[in-house]
């Protein structure tokens, strides 16, 4: 359980953080989404004690994280795959960070077996692609086999199949119990992935919803319907209070659901060749939620274009 | 790299212990040391330096030796490599710090141990430490070499001449006392660059400067410039104006402390 309360994070005039609250719990994947530069990262540095927060504050499992007394066996974070020494290897590496926290050199050897490096072991990290770099900083998480576990853009850099292995260790780790929450700027990624989501957008917090609900809530779902008679049909829908946009067999109508339209054709004798209700993708729904903070830089980007 | 079928085990199976003790730190932080390349070339580099210019120095004096001109501190004068000794173990101090700043490793290391001050304080100990050792083994040993040539024309000095044990056994402390030096600038600037400029700035620069002072200060400004401070424990007899052997490697190591708590006092602070 992560919970984030009132948390504001300044860096000069810059609001990277502004007055987040949401809580992260257990058993599910939680995907931390916003566009870049939107304070994700920054969020979870507070969480794990490296940022100072300007105001309000954070707990993992009802402590502040400078008071868990082994934290490396209740949180895992992968903030940053590059968060190593090149020149040390992979095996060192892990062996250098459990120490600190009493873990074993068995349980080591373990992680570098979870992640599919065992092979690779004894090789300097210098020498790793990013694919690897990320599977080692996902084993240096997992260390403590904690019950909290935090990634910062895991699929980064990932080929197809890295992504693949992601999205099931997500899951596996999330049906054990465990609280995993993940940060990307890839909603179609969260949407496999993710149960719950918690959108952030210049600091603040746009939403806080399952997956599901936050795709139906979207604006974007609208209905898609195939008819000869255009006209005939776009008319009398507006008439019941939708909008349509007519194209030439085709009409996209929002504001009606599909029972509705249906019946009021069937009424009017309006012959249907389709009627297809069409959900947002995540994509889209993400696209509309951040579109105000996505707008106001742009705005602010043309004034200073039109000042010089 | 082909595991898709992931596995993840419940729990592990050894049982850790309740609190992270300083023991943990101590052993994390030997082992950093231990598996990074530049650990091993610094020392390398600084074992070359210090006995080569020690045979260098003694085969010429030997060579061109003249029994009428006495006067010679042969212990002092062996032991002049450890000024070489002392840029490449001082360098390793300042990257024991500011490597995991480069590399981003400090996240990890603080994320782990989330207690800073003692983690980095633990980190500088074992790099003292093994200062300490690096520089005795090297002390001791270029002392022995230089002897043994110094001593074919009976110039030499031995352990149990008056003052030359307190020489050698200063040269090795003086190495670990630059050390703490360097890794406590390391730790407050955190860049390697700006670390290691600073570290030569406090180690070279006053005596450089010490002309621009006013002439009421200099006696004092040349007394306790750090590096003039230290190396008066290399010296057989006590110089004339300047600290005592003690005295001096005392205030040289008063520099290293001050600047490592500052250091730690702003690591607590700033954000990592």
């Amino acid at each position: 359980m992560i919970e984030v309360r009132d948390l504001s994070k300044h860096f000069g005039s810059t609001v990277a953080v502004d007055h987040l609250t949401f809580s992260v719990r257990p058993g599910m994947v939680t995907g931390f989404l916003g566009p870049n530069g939107s304070g994700k990262s920054t969020t979870m540095r507070m969480i794990v004690g490296l940022d100072h927060p300007s105001k309000g504050g954070t707990t993992v499992n009802g402590r502040p994280y400078s008071a868990i007394r082994r934290p490396l066996h209740e949180v895992g974070a992968l903030l940053d795959a590059k968060a190593m020494h090149g020149g040390r290897s992979a095996y060192n590496h892990l062996l250098c960070v459990a120490q600190s926290n009493g873990i074993s050199r068995r349980r080591v050897s373990e992680c570098l077996d979870l992640v599919g490096l065992d092979g690779v072991g004894r090789k300097r990290a210098r020498t790793y692609s990013l694919g690897m770099g990320q599977r080692l900083g996902i084993a240096t998480a997992l260390l403590g086999d904690p019950q909290v576990l935090m990634f910062d853009e895991p699929i980064n850099g990932l080929d197809p199949e890295g992504i693949l292995w992601i999205r099931t260790l997500l899951r596996s780790l999330a049906a054990q119990g465990r609280t995993v929450f993940v940060s990307s700027h890839l909603m179609s990624e969260m949407a496999l992935t993710a149960d719950h989501l918690i959108v952030i957008g210049r600091g603040q917090l746009i939403a806080d919803s399952s997956t599901t609900d936050l795709i139906a809530r979207s604006s974007q779902g609208y209905v898609h319907v195939r008819t000869p008679d255009v006209d005939g049909l776009a008319a009398r829908l507006r008439v019941a209070g939708a909008v349509v946009d007519s194209g030439v067999d085709t009409l996209r109508v929002t504001g009606l659901d599909s029972a509705a339209i249906g019946e009021l054709a069937a009424l009017d004798h309006i012959i249907l060749h389709e009627l297809t209700p069409r959900s947002a993708s995540l994509e889209e729904a993400f696209m509309e939620l951040t579109r105000d903070s996505v707008d106001f830089r742009t705005d602010a980007t043309t004034a200073i274009g039109r000042a010089s | 790299m082909t595991t898709t079928a992931v596995a993840v085990p419940e729990s592990i199976h050894a049982s850790p212990p309740r609190t992270i003790g300083w023991t943990n730190v101590v052993q994390s932080e030997w082992t950093k040391l231990r598996t990074v390349r530049s650990t091993y070339w610094t020392a390398v580099a600084a074992a070359l330096g210090t006995i080569g210019i020690a045979v260098l120095g003694a085969t010429e004096y030997v060579r061109n030796f003249n029994p009428d001109k006495g006067g010679l501190d042969a212990a002092n004068f062996v032991l002049q490599g450890l000024y070489l000794a002392q840029i490449a173990l001082g360098a390793l101090g300042v990257l024991t710090i500011t490597g995991e700043y480069a590399t981003g490793m400090i996240r990890t290391t603080l994320t782990a141990v989330p207690q800073r001050r003692v983690v980095i304080a633990l980190k500088g100990l074992v790099y003292l430490v093994a200062m300490v050792v690096v520089g005795e083994i090297l002390s001791f040993t270029t002392f022995g070499i230089g002897q043994a040539i110094l001593h074919t024309k009976h110039a030499g000095a031995s352990l149990s001449d008056p003052g030359v044990l307190r020489v050698v056994v200063g040269g090795g402390l003086y190495l670990a006392s630059v050390g703490l030096l360097a890794f406590a600038l390391g730790t407050l600037v955190r860049r390697t660059a700006g670390a290691l400029a600073s570290f030569f700035g406090v180690l070279f620069l006053p005596s450089a400067l010490i002309d621009l002072l006013p002439s009421s200060w200099r006696a004092d400004a040349i007394k306790f410039a750090p590096a003039n401070a230290g190396t008066q424990i290399l010296n057989t007899n006590r110089v004339h104006d300047m600290l005592g052997p003690w005295q001096g490697l005392g205030v040289l190591t008063l520099y290293g402390l001050v600047l490592l708590i500052g250091a730690l006092y702003l690591l607590g602070r700033r954000d990592a």
